[in-house]
């Protein structure tokens, strides 16, 4: 099956090109969702074999995503796309990066986890990871709305990460207080902090990939999203 | 841009001129209706591009845009068609003089079986443009020229125009459009007799011309409409379904038959 509207096209290879396009985007998906639930969990059980493993498996995704630009290229040198066709394509490939990018923010988790379980556990990490597990139902979504082309759901996602972007906010200044308490937490605190603005981060490309499920669906492009992460002007005097 | 089925008016920017334009224009052959209520604005030095299935009617409207359905007996047209606001079906209009200031190119190739020269010099001298040799010669050297094609022929001006390749008798076709100076110039698949190579030239040609004429092509080429048109209008059983400009029309189309045609779902 593919996510685009209508009948099937009167040229079946089509038909099947753009379902191995949808079928890597499942895949990529799928093992990405994965990744970054690992890494969450690495970090909250201080699971460094864990989190070795996630820092192991990056290439897969590494590799699917060349695997979808190939194909994306093939289809348009090949079939010359048009309509809601083209913005499929064009979407798949640019959720193809935000994927391997988030990829990336799971594999630097696990190896930020490498060095944390190295200290004494903080009571914040927990919070960390409960704002990864919010995240992580984003990811889920979004994968969701991507491969059944939903759109409505793609904007419930979009939507609710000005919660996350509030609740990294507070993390920061949650996290700065560990550090001026005690100097011997600064290692394991600025790591923790790298983690959470990883995390943070997954959420952005969460919305990246609303807003290519937009486009694919309705041809236009959304307006600026909302932003709540005060971070940048925080400080604690 | 608007689905145009219910008449509706289109917004288009303010800068150009509309050249030519159909209001609900009818068109029937003996009991059959080919076209119906087709609301379209041809603009002044643009490409409008009208796609669609076989028998949806866009070759018929073009027909109507300098009366050659005149020429087919069973054929009945209702509505309005002007140039510059003039109605081209008044009683008072020369089909022969429209047809000069609304040129065709057809299909396939059809030089007439005369020199290269006379070719083109023969519009020209039946409309009374010249009057001398000296005139004449300009003429068709300009329209060659502008129909890049002067290079290839200028040695052999008096060799049969039927000698040439299919790409460059197009290109003679379309000179011999243009050596009658008309305000528009119709294309009806020029390139579908054409290899890729010669098929571009014409593209590229359109491109040209488009600085001084205003041209409607009918294709069958999708992506020759994206490549060449500013505005395509697409066609189905007889309705003008969809018109706006070009790249919206291929990346983000309004109407479900027009995406459905042009991502290749229907035929």
């Amino acid at each position: 099956m593919n996510t685009t509207v209508g009948s099937d096209h009167i040229v079946t290879a089509y038909d099947q090109d753009l379902d191995e396009l949808y079928r890597l985007i499942s895949q990529m998906s799928g093992l990405v969702e994965t990744q970054f639930a690992n890494s969450l969990k690495a970090v909250d059980s201080r699971d460094e074999e864990l989190a070795l493993k996630v820092k192991q498996r990056d290439k897969e995704i590494d590799q699917l995503e060349s695997d979808v630009d190939a194909a994306a290229i093939r289809l348009i040198a090949l079939r010359q796309p048009m309509a809601d066709d083209l913005r499929f394509i064009i979407s798949a490939m640019k959720a193809a990066s935000d994927i391997e990018r988030i990829g990336d923010y799971a594999k630097n988790i696990g190896k930020r986890t490498l060095v944390m379980s190295q200290f004494p556990a903080m009571p914040v990490m927990k919070s960390v990871v409960r704002m990864g597990q919010s995240v992580q139902t984003q990811l889920r979504d979004i994968f969701d709305a991507f491969l059944a082309g939903d759109e409505e759901k793609a904007m419930q996602v979009w939507e609710k990460d000005e919660d996350i972007d509030a609740h990294y906010t507070s993390l920061f200044r949650e996290i700065l207080t560990y550090m001026m308490e005690d100097p011997r937490n600064i290692t394991a605190a600025s790591h923790l902090m790298f983690v959470a603005k990883n995390i943070e981060r997954v959420g952005d490309l969460a919305t990246n990939i609303a807003e290519s499920i937009y486009f694919t669906k309705t041809g236009e492009s959304l307006a600026d999203r909302p932003k709540a992460d005060a971070s940048k002007y925080e400080s604690l005097d | 841009m608007k689905n145009l089925e219910q008449s509706e008016v289109v917004n288009y920017p303010a800068d150009r001129a509309i050249k030519m334009q159909g209001k609900d224009v009818k068109v029937f052959y003996g009991e059959k209706q080919a076209l119906f209520d087709v609301n379209i604005d041809i603009y002044d030095r643009e490409v409008t591009a009208l796609i669609g299935p076989s028998g949806c009617g866009k070759s018929t409207f073009l027909r109507c845009l300098n009366r050659m359905n005149d020429t087919v007996d069973i054929c009945r047209i209702e509505g309005k068609i002007t140039v510059d606001g003039e109605d081209i079906y008044e009683r008072s209009v020369d089909p022969v003089h429209l047809r000069a200031r609304v040129g065709m190119v057809f299909q396939k190739p059809n030089p007439f079986p005369k020199s290269i020269f006379d070719n083109v010099a023969y519009g020209p001298k039946i409309h009374g443009l010249v009057d001398n040799k000296t005139d004449l010669e300009e003429i068709v050297e300009t329209s060659l020229r502008k129909a890049s094609i002067w290079d290839e022929v200028k040695d052999r001006l008096d060799a049969p125009g039927t000698g040439l390749s299919g790409g460059q008798q197009q290109r003679l076709c379309i000179a011999r459009a243009i050596a009658v100076r008309p305000e528009v110039i119709l294309m009806d698949e020029p390139c579908s007799a054409l290899d890729p190579i010669a098929t571009a030239k014409i593209e590229e040609l359109i491109h040209e011309l488009r600085e001084n004429f205003t041209i409607a092509i009918v294709t069958h080429s999708m992506q020759q409409a994206a490549r060449v048109s500013q505005r395509t209008a697409f066609f189905h059983l007889g309705h003008l379904v969809e018109m706006g400009e070009t790249d919206q029309i291929f990346t983000n189309p309004e109407d479900e038959r027009t995406q459905g045609y042009i991502t290749g779902r229907f035929g």
